[in-house]
C-alpha cells in the first residue's frame, strides 16, 4: 500500500510580532486591531521558497542517508523564484540529485495537495516521490493578509513501503471560484469579501467533496481523528467539520497564532504537524481549498512511532527569534526603497557556464577527499591542499552540507553591503577536514564565537535585479 | 646555487607624490609628480631609461591595463614597459622587476613606478567585486577590514590575549603612526590623535574601529635603479643598495587546510627568513634599523612584527605597548606614518616604503629623521587577506654594509 514514509518542516527563525505591525499601521488601518496578537513567521532576507523547501526536504530526508531514496521531486508553491527555470531542479541539485524527474506545481493554494495526489499515484507505479511545498508571499502594507500570512515549507516523502501513514484515497473537484487572485502584474493578492467566500465558496464546495471522499472510502466523519484544513477564517474548518460529521476535537490547530498561514505549504505543514501527534490506526483527513478542493485521507501506521527524530513543525517553531522591527520586515520584503549605498551597486551577473560546471560545489556543497592522504577539502580541487601531499587528481566527492562545522575566526562587518548589517562571516572548519570563509546567517552577536558549532544552510547570496531577478544560491553557516 | 642580488643594485633616485585625497589629480598627474622628483634625484635623462615596470592594483578604476599609460604619460622612449599587479605587493613587484633587470646585466637604468588613483569611485573604502565569476558565487560577502579583523579574533584565541589588551595594543599602533604622520608633509593624514579617540571610534568590522584602518589614498612613487658602479661613476656617494627582495605567495593551505589557525601570516614567516638569508642578516632584532611594514590594519602590523621574527610569537602586543616600535623606540616602525597615515595608494605603497628608507639612509628625512644612523631597513607588503595573500619583502641598506 502506498503512503507517506517521512515528513519534514522548515520555518524561518524570525517571528514578526503582530502588535508591532499594528502599532506601525494603526494610524491608517485601525481595523487591524483584532489581528494584533501573536506572531507570524518572517523569512530572513536570504530566504525564498526554494531555500525553505531545501531545508524542509533535508529535515524530511533526515540527513544524507536518505537522499538517494526518491526518484522524483515535486515542488509546490505560488512564489516560485523563477517563472521559467525548473525550480524543483534547484532543490534537487542542492540535495545532490540529478538522476530523477522533477516538476513544479503552482497556481493555487491547493497545488501542494495536488502534487501529493500525483505523487501517490506515481507511488502506485513503484516510484518514490519527495513532495516539497513552500511559500513566501508578499502582502500589501497594512493589509489583513500581512498579519495572516507566514513563511515556511514542509515536505513529505511518498512511497510504496514502510509507510508511516497509508494513503486510503482522495477526492478532488475543480471550481473556478475566485476568492482571491494574484495577477501577472502584481506581487500581492486581491481578495473578495470574506462572507461571500465563506457562504458561497467553502460552505457549498467543500462539504460535498468531503462527503464524496468519505463515501468512496466507506468512512464516516466521526472516523476522522485529525482534520487538517488550512483557512484564513478561523471558524471555517470547524464549520466544515461540523457539516460533515467530523468531531470538533479532531480539527487541527491552524497554527495561526504563532506561525501564520504558509500558503501553498500550509496543508502539508499541518499534515506534518498532525503526523507528530497521530497514533497508529488514526485517520487523518487533509482538505485543501483553492479554486476547487482536494480531500485526502491517510491512516497512521505502527511505523510512525519508529520514525527517526526530526525537527518537524514543533522543532521548527522552537527555533525562534522575535522580531518587533516592522521596518526590517518591510525591507526584507523589498517593500521599502531603502538607501543601500553604492556598495549595493556592484554587478551581480552570473556566468551561467560557471554555475553549470560548478553546480556540485555551489549547490551541492560537494568537497573532495584525497585518496592518497585522506584530507577532506572544500572546494574539491585537482591538487590536494594538504601541504604534505599535493597529489594530483586524487579526490573523490565528499558531501559537506550535512556536516557540522565550527567557527575558527569571524567578524561583524559594517562596511560591506548587507541587507541585514552588520554582515557576519568567518572561517569555518569541519572536524573531518575542510574549511572555507563562509557567510553566516540567522546569527546574533551572542551566538557568534570562536569554537561555536554551525550547520550549513542553503540560502540566497544575492539577487541580480539588473537582469530581471536571478537569485544566486550558496550555502551559509548558521548557529546549531 | 644562486646567492641573490645583495649589493648588485643601487638606488639612483627616488620620488614620491603627496599622498591623500587628490581631488586635483588623476593617475597621470600623480605619476608625473613622483617621476619629476625621481628623475631629478637620479640626475639622468628620461632618454637614458632602458626598461620600466609599472605597478597598479586596481587599474580598472583609473588607468586601465598595460604599460601604455606609463609610457604615454612620461613619453618614454619606446622602451619595454611591463604592467605588474600583485595586489598590495604590486609596488615592491615593480621594484623587483627593475632590480632584476639591472642585476642580470640586461640594462643599466631601469624605472619602477607605482600609482593608484582610488578616489574616483564615489564611495569610501576599496572597490569591491573583482574576484572573477566563480569567486562571485561562493566567497563570503566580505571586505578587507572584515578579513583582517579575523586575524585579531584568531590571535586573541591563539595567545589568550584579552579583548581590552588587544584593543590597547592595536590602538597604540595607530597612535604611533599618527604621531609620525604629523611630521610628514607628504602624508595623507598629518594629525596626531589621542588614545581615547582611537579606542572610542566607530566600529568598522569588529574588533577593528575606524582608526585601526589605513587611509584609502591617491598617490604615486618611483625609483630608478642602476649598478653601484654606475652610481659611483655618476658621482653618487652614500649609496643605498638592495640587500634582498623576496616574495612568498599563498598556495591555498591557509584557506583550505586545517593546519593554519588564523593567527599569523604563513607567507611572511617564509619570505622574511629568505630575505634575511639573502641579505646576510643573522639577528634581525639586533641588525635591522627600521621597518616600514604593511599596516593596512593596526592588527596586521602587530602580527607582522612577530612573523618578521622581531617580536616573540604571541608577545608582539607587549613590545608595541612598551614603545619598542615608536619613532624614539629601539626599532622604529612606520616612522613616516605608514599606510595608516602616509596613505595607501596600493600600487605605489611598496615604493613609498623604500622611498622612506632611502631618505632615512641618506639623512634626508627632515623633521622625522632617525637620529641613530640607519644601516638596514626592511619594507614589507601584504596583498590579499590573512588566509590568502602575497607577501613581499625588501631589505635595503648602506652599500657594502
Amino acid at each position: 500500500m502506498v503512503g507517506i514514509t517521512a515528513y519534514g518542516a522548515y520555518i524561518p527563525r524570525l517571528r514578526l510580532n503582530r502588535q508591532a505591525v499594528y502599532d506601525a499601521n494603526k494610524w491608517f488601518a485601525p481595523g487591524l486591531r483584532g489581528q494584533a496578537k501573536g506572531e507570524r513567521s518572517m523569512a530572513n532576507w536570504d530566504e525564498d521558497s526554494i531555500t525553505m523547501a531545501v531545508e524542509a526536504s533535508r529535515d524530511c530526508l533526515n540527513g544524507d542517508g536518505a537522499e538517494g531514496t526518491f526518484d522524483a521531486l515535486f515542488f509546490a508553491s505560488t512564489t516560485h523564484p523563477f517563472k521559467d527555470r525548473q525550480n524543483a531542479g534547484v532543490i534537487s541539485t542542492a540535495l545532490h540529485r540529478e538522476d530523477l524527474s522533477v516538476a513544479d506545481f503552482a497556481g493555487s493554494q491547493k497545488c501542494a495537495t495536488t502534487a501529493l495526489i500525483s505523487a501517490l499515484d506515481a507511488a502506485k507505479n513503484g516510484r518514490t516521490v519527495l513532495v516539497a511545498a513552500a511559500d513566501r508571499r508578499q502582502a500589501k502594507v497594512a493589509s489583513t493578509n500581512e498579519m495572516q500570512y507566514g513563511d515556511g515549507a514542509a515536505a513529505v516523502l511518498v512511497g510504496g513501503k514502510d509507510a508511516i501513514a497509508n494513503f486510503l484515497g482522495a477526492h478532488s473537484v475543480s471550481k473556478d471560484f475566485v476568492d482571491h487572485f494574484r495577477g501577472d502584474e502584481s506581487e500581492t493578492d486581491y481578495t473578495w469579501e470574506e462572507r461571500w467566500i465563506r457562504d458561497e465558496g467553502y460552505a457549498k464546495i467543500v462539504p460535498p467533496a468531503i462527503k464524496a471522499a468519505l463515501a468512496k472510502l466507506n468512512l464516516k466523519g466521526s472516523d476522522i481523528a485529525h482534520f487538517v484544513m488550512p483557512a484564513l477564517m478561523a471558524a471555517v474548518p470547524k464549520q466544515m467539520a461540523k457539516m460533515c460529521g467530523v468531531a470538533e476535537t479532531a480539527v487541527r490547530d491552524s497554527l495561526a497564532a504563532n506561525l501564520g498561514d504558509t500558503g501553498a505549504a500550509h496543508a502539508v505543514m499541518m499534515l506534518a504537524h498532525a503526523l507528530e501527534d497521530a497514533k497508529a490506526g488514526e485517520k487523518i483527513m487533509v482538505v485543501a481549498f483553492g479554486q476547487g478542493v482536494d480531500v485526502l485521507v491517510f491512516e497512521a501506521t505502527a511505523a510512525l512511532a519508529k520514525l527517526s527524530k526530526r525537527n518537524g513543525v514543533t522543532g521548527a517553531l522552537a527555533r525562534r527569534k522575535e522580531e518587533k522591527n516592522y521596518m526590517k520586515f518591510l525591507a526584507f520584503q523589498d517593500l521599502l526603497p531603502i538607501d543601500k549605498g553604492m556598495r549595493a551597486e556592484f554587478d551581480k551577473k552570473t556566468a551561467l557556464s560557471v554555475l553549470w560546471r560548478k553546480r556540485d560545489m555551489l549547490y551541492g556543497l560537494i568537497g573532495g577527499k584525497c585518496r592518497v592522504c585522506g584530507t577532506v577539502q572544500f572546494p574539491k580541487s585537482q591538487v590536494c591542499v594538504n601541504p604534505n601531499c599535493h597529489a594530483i587528481d586524487s579526490q573523490d566527492d565528499h558531501a559537506m552540507a550535512g556536516l557540522e562545522a565550527s567557527i575558527m575566526s569571524f567578524t561583524a562587518d559594517s562596511l560591506t553591503y548587507s541587507p541585514d548589517p552588520p554582515a557576519y562571516y568567518g572561517m569555518i572548519t569541519f572536524p573531518e577536514g575542510g574549511r572555507f570563509m563562509a557567510d553566516f546567517t540567522d546569527s546574533d552577536k551572542e551566538q557568534v564565537k570562536v569554537g561555536a558549532k554551525m550547520r550549513m544552510m542553503f540560502r540566497v547570496r544575492d539577487n541580480d535585479t539588473m537582469r530581471g531577478g536571478f537569485k544566486r544560491y550558496f550555502w551559509k553557516a548558521a548557529p546549531v | 646555487m644562486a646567492k641573490g642580488i645583495k649589493d648588485k643594485v643601487a638606488i639612483l633616485g627616488m620620488g614620491c607624490s603627496k599622498f591623500g585625497e587628490r581631488w586635483d589629480s588623476g593617475a597621470e598627474e600623480l605619476m608625473l609628480e613622483a617621476f619629476k622628483e625621481c628623475i631629478g634625484d637620479a640626475g639622468i635623462d628620461t632618454k637614458q631609461l632602458q626598461a620600466a615596470w609599472f605597478s597598479t592594483a586596481i587599474d580598472e578604476v583609473h588607468v586601465g591595463k598595460s604599460g601604455i599609460p606609463l609610457s604615454t604619460t612620461l613619453r618614454l622612449p619606446n622602451i619595454p614597459v611591463t604592467h605588474v599587479e600583485n595586489m598590495c605587493a604590486s609596488g615592491t613587484e615593480a621594484f623587483r622587476g627593475a632590480c632584476y633587470a639591472v642585476a642580470s646585466g640586461a640594462v643599466d637604468f631601469a624605472l619602477a613606478l607605482g600609482v593608484e588613483k582610488l578616489k574616483d569611485t564615489g564611495y569610501g573604502g576599496l572597490p569591491g567585486g573583482r574576484g572573477g565569476p566563480l569567486q562571485a558565487l561562493w566567497s563570503a560577502n566580505g571586505t578587507a577590514p572584515g578579513n583582517f579583523a579575523q586575524l585579531a579574533t584568531a590571535y586573541m584565541t591563539a595567545h589568550n590575549v584579552g579583548y581590552d589588551d588587544l584593543k590597547k595594543a592595536i590602538g597604540h599602533v595607530s597612535w604611533k603612526s599618527h604621531q609620525n604622520g604629523a611630521k610628514n608633509s607628504k602624508a595623507h593624514l598629518q594629525k596626531a590623535v589621542d588614545m581615547d579617540t582611537i579606542l572610542n571610534a566607530p566600529m568598522i568590522s569588529s574588533p577593528l574601529g575606524l582608526f585601526d584602518c589605513c587611509g584609502v589614498s591617491d598617490g604615486a612613487a618611483a625609483a630608478i635603479v642602476t649598478t653601484p658602479e654606475i652610481a659611483k661613476s655618476l658621482g653618487k656617494h652614500d649609496i643605498v643598495s638592495v640587500k634582498a627582495l623576496q616574495l612568498s605567495v599563498s598556495n591555498g593551505s591557509e584557506s583550505g587546510h586545517n593546519s593554519w589557525d588564523g593567527s599569523y601570516f604563513h607567507t611572511t614567516r617564509i619570505a622574511s627568513k629568505k630575505a634575511y638569508d639573502e641579505a646576510g642578516i643573522k639577528n634581525p632584532r639586533q641588525e635591522i634599523s627600521m621597518f616600514e611594514v604593511h599596516d593596512c590594519f593596526s592588527v596586521t602590523e602587530l602580527v607582522t612584527m612577530e612573523d618578521l621574527h622581531i617580536s616573540e610569537t604571541g608577545k608582539g602586543w607587549k613590545d608595541v605597548l612598551d614603545g619598542f616600535y615608536d619613532a624614539d623606540g629601539k626599532i622604529p616602525c612606520q616612522i613616516d606614518g605608514g599606510l595608516k597615515c602616509f596613505g595607501h595608494p596600493i600600487g605605489a605603497s611598496g615604493l613609498r616604503m623604500i622611498y622612506e628608507m632611502y631618505l632615512q639612509m641618506q639623512g634626508r628625512a627632515g623633521e622625522r629623521q632617525r637620529k641613530e644612523e640607519p644601516i638596514f631597513g626592511l619594507t614589507h607588503n601584504l596583498g590579499g587577506f590573512p588566509q590568502r595573500n602575497v607577501c613581499a619583502i625588501s631589505i635595503v641598506g648602506k652599500y657594502g654594509a
